[in-house]
């Protein structure tokens, strides 16, 4: 019990900073699985979001979901940006889109300490959640605990809507067969900039939610790209559930993991991550290359 | 990025430029203070890495993005000889390569299984958990301050160590021919042939009994070792070896500059790779901290404006299409 009682809190925080990395790789996996573009600005797209948000914060609610707006807002606008960029490069497939996205993570971050200096931005957390909250005995911060909510809400939502509307089921079958969906009617470039304007969306929301967990900096748009980058590997690419497994999974071992042994929590993810690459290797499983079969198509 | 073996046939068209680098390369460090040569030897050592890229991402068709990270393992070979007192730079290259080579080729059991932008991603997880590792391993590494106050190399054992960044640079230019001479040859060969058949007509290949999978993984091998090479000539110039060296935008940058120079052509990566130093270390001069907004900028303009590459401008060869990518 006593071990339960130690580790309760950094593993609820766990588990907020797992959802908050599910959603910010769900844009990237997005994009990745289905539309075959490996987005290098997605750290970018992330910090943009907190940075806006963090700048329009001054503690009231209404601040804080104008935050979120601006933040989506944002995001969508250079995913839209992203779409015109990458769309003239379809066919000549994945190497100059991802390099195009690397050009565009360079300039966005040197336009964001231009902007914004090289301090990290703290955001005014609206008062009547700035508190905390008793949960079994545990001081617990209501921010967390309401970001907890909210991102699993979101996660849900995004589950449903790529599960079991048309809207979702469209861009999943864009995975499968891009042409077919054209022949469908549905203008290729229309899907792309849809997929595009999603996932910058998602990163945007994943900032501005995120930014009192991830508070925007310089090294924000690193970090979560490398998080993003391993909880879609871990989870294999395309795959929702598997990506939500993962991200709860990394969100413990940058929390309770430290927490546990600060010393070995660095090599349990780096363990973790050649754990399930090399399984997967040897299992002869074709999940990775599917993910690149249905990039394929771009 | 596709561009036919027939650019490599023509040695006129290799000729010209090879010599002119050839001329810039000799005559260059009597005119350059020590900075500038120590950015020209930083610029070969980068040259090597990304000729190493252009192994992967041109002749296999395999874009790396985490070839940065055998580079980190050369550079903390050489690092931690150094500190050891083993301080002969042909030893240290050799060791090095080797050390690199053997990372190469267990990381290669695992990216080698995929293709296109699944190679991309797992290629840079790869290289960012070795980043992580190096950062960690403090014991061997020195942890995220890295290694510093690297002693001097002496090139072959009996001889006096390079005390100067000119004797530096020669040391480093020395190396670098013999490597990218080797790595040419090679490539002319029937491997260079193969390479390129495995990559534009693999199910053709497979059905001709040719093990392509096991050849990609030698590629990466070889890649690898020569990404480790570069990486102890990184250390040799620069002293110093930390985490940063091996972080994933050296491996973007070195694949810019693959891009830059023209995918299969070696000269041309070397060429990309000077381009890029020169960008980041001079003409950034005048906008101090806005070295990345250049470099991001080249990158964009780069995707649209070059194709095949800065080797493809004048040698435009009509374009097939269709392929996959």
């Amino acid at each position: 019990m006593g071990a339960i009682n130690t580790h309760f809190v950094p593993a609820l925080d766990g588990v907020a900073y797992g959802l908050l990395l599910f959603v910010a790789a769900a844009g990237l996996t997005l994009l990745f699985g289905i539309g075959g573009v490996l987005n290098i600005a997605h750290g970018t797209l992330f910090a943009l979001g907190g940075y806006l948000a963090a700048s329009v914060s001054d503690g009231s609610w209404s601040s804080a979901f104008l935050g979120l707006a601006v933040a989506t807002v944002g995001g969508t606008l250079c995913g839209g940006l992203l779409a015109a960029g990458t769309l003239p490069l379809a066919d000549r497939g994945h190497l100059p889109q991802a390099l195009l996205t690397f050009g565009l993570s360079l300039v966005g971050a040197d336009v964001l300490t231009t902007v914004y200096g090289t301090d990290e931005h703290p955001v005014v957390i609206p008062k009547s959640v700035n508190g905390t909250v008793q949960i079994f005995g545990h001081v617990y911060p209501t921010y967390r605990l309401m970001f907890i909510v909210v991102a699993s809400v979101l996660a849900l939502v995004g589950t449903y809507v790529l599960g079991r509307t048309r809207a979702g089921a469209l861009l999943r079958a864009a995975a499968d067969d891009r042409e077919m969906v054209g022949a469908m009617g549905y203008a290729p470039w229309r899907v792309h900039a849809a997929l595009c304007g999603a996932a910058g969306a998602l990163a945007g929301l994943a900032g501005g939610l995120g930014a009192p967990i991830i508070g925007p900096g310089p090294d924000t748009a690193d970090k979560v790209l490398m998080l993003s980058m391993v909880v879609i590997v871990l989870g294999r690419p395309g795959s929702v559930l598997g990506a939500f497994g993962a991200a709860i999974a990394v969100g413990e071992i940058e929390t309770l993991g430290v927490s546990i042994s600060s010393n070995w929590a660095p090599y349990l993810l780096f363990g973790l991550m050649a754990v399930a690459l090399v399984v997967r290797t040897f299992r002869g499983s074709s999940a990775v290359g599917a993910g690149a079969a249905a990039g394929a198509h771009a | 990025m596709r561009i036919p073996a027939v650019l490599l046939s023509r040695p006129v068209r290799i000729g010209v430029p090879g010599a002119a680098l050839a001329v810039f390369l000799l005559i260059a460090p009597s005119s350059f203070d020590g900075y500038g040569i120590s950015l020209m030897s930083k610029a070969l050592a980068l040259g090597v890495l990304a000729v190493s890229v252009s192994i992967l991402a041109g002749y296999s068709g395999l874009p790396t993005m985490g070839q940065a990270a055998p580079f980190l393992v050369g550079a903390y070979t050489a690092g931690v000889m150094s500190t050891h007192g083993h301080t002969v730079g042909v030893l240290q290259l050799l060791c090095g390569t080797l050390v690199a080579a053997v990372f190469a080729a267990a990381t290669g059991l695992v990216a080698i299984r995929t293709r296109g932008v699944a190679f991309l991603m797992t290629t840079l997880a790869l290289g960012e958990l070795t980043v992580t590792a190096a950062g960690e391993w403090r014991s061997l590494t020195g942890g995220t301050d890295g290694m510093y106050g690297i002693t001097a190399i002496q090139p072959l054992p009996g001889m006096a160590a390079l005390s100067s960044d000119r004797s530096i640079y020669w040391f480093v230019l020395t190396a670098t021919v013999v490597v990218i001479a080797v790595v040419w040859w090679v490539l002319r060969s029937p491997v260079g042939k193969l390479l390129l058949a495995c990559r534009d007509h693999e199910a053709r290949m497979r059905s001709a009994g040719h093990p392509v999978t096991r050849y990609q993984w030698l590629a990466y091998v070889a890649a690898g070792a020569l990404a480790g090479f570069g990486g102890v000539l990184m250390c040799t110039v620069n002293a110093y070896v930390s985490p940063d060296d091996g972080s994933f935008s050296n491996s973007a940058l070195v694949l810019l500059a693959v891009v830059l120079g023209g995918a299969i052509s070696p000269l041309g990566a070397l060429l990309g790779a000077g381009l890029i130093v020169a960008t980041q270390d001079w003409l950034s001069g005048p906008f101090p901290g806005h070295g990345p907004l250049l470099l991001g900028l080249m990158f964009i303009v780069a995707v649209y404006a070059l194709p095949d590459g800065v080797a493809g401008i004048r040698f435009r060869v009509p374009k097939r299409r269709g392929g996959p990518a």
